[in-house]
């Protein structure tokens, strides 16, 4: 990540839950290939471990750039310590373009959709966005959830900012 | 409504109002269900056409009865003959 600028987002009012803490749970439309249905977090980390990913609107290129990452990594179904791995994205975008995306990157993850960013707010990294006055989204963040509580924490600190692949997978390896 | 509550699945879609109508059966008789909304497309709708053999919404799927069916008629008579409240059927309202 050269050649272009990155701000400092230091102002922005961050309050994640660290690792230990309760994951906030939370429902919301929950969108795969084929349709979307209501689901909250903890009835998908009762079945098996979660890492949520927040990353911008879908369309913005970081959208783009994790998704392509995270599919080539393989991580969605990973044997792990009970269940599978489940990697559950999140953004402000509508379950529409959810779709959207999951068939346009071969996604084979689930997104959920959260247009007014109170899952953000839960998870303290919602911000507002410079530019687009009324929007508000997530910064980007990785949390990886084992029977509701954080196991790995990531929030971005700058803009824009990605996730350490080789980070959260060992955090993976490590369940 | 979590998805371990409701036997009744209803595929929908957004605004259609004959998905509508059938929400308002299982809805007047407190008809748990959980709903999962698809596309305009019908060629986006393999997941209705593998359960019903038809890619038309609504269409529902009662796991109490092992019953899947389409059409919003058909429905809202099935709901109503398997869940109905007789003093609403009845004319006697509340």
């Amino acid at each position: 990540m050269v050649d272009f600028e990155v701000v400092d987002i230091s102002h922005v009012d961050v309050d994640a839950p660290e690792v230990g803490d309760g994951a906030p749970d939370f429902t919301r439309p929950l969108v795969n290939d084929e349709y979307w249905q209501d689901t909250a977090l903890s009835e998908l980390y009762n079945e098996g471990p979660v890492l949520l990913v927040f990353h911008p609107m879908d369309g913005a290129f970081p959208a783009t750039y994790v998704w392509n990452e995270i599919r080539d990594r393989g991580w969605e179904g990973r044997e792990a310590s009970y269940g599978d791995l489940q990697v559950i994205g999140v953004s402000v975008s509508s379950p529409y373009e959810h779709k959207t995306l999951i068939q346009e990157r071969g996604i084979d993850s689930r997104l959920f959709s959260d247009p007014g960013a109170e899952v953000a707010e839960a998870y303290g990294i919602d911000w507002e966005l410079d530019g687009m006055t009324g929007v508000r989204e997530p910064l980007p963040a990785v949390f990886l959830v084992e029977e509701g509580t954080v196991r790995y924490a990531w929030v971005a600190e700058e803009w824009p900012d990605f996730p350490n692949y080789d980070e959260i997978e060992a955090a993976i390896d490590d369940l | 409504m979590s998805r371990s509550e409701a036997a009744i699945t209803l595929y929908r879609l957004q605004a259609c109002p004959y998905c509508e109508r059938v929400v308002r059966v299982l809805q007047d008789n407190d008809v748990p269900y959980e709903s999962r909304f698809v596309e305009p497309m019908h060629s986006d709708r393999n997941v209705v056409r593998r359960i019903s053999g038809k890619r038309t919404v609504p269409a529902i799927v009662d796991e109490n009865t092992g019953v899947t069916m389409s059409e919003s008629a058909n429905i809202v008579e099935y709901v109503e003959a398997e869940y109905g409240d007789q003093e609403t059927d009845t004319g006697v309202e509340a």
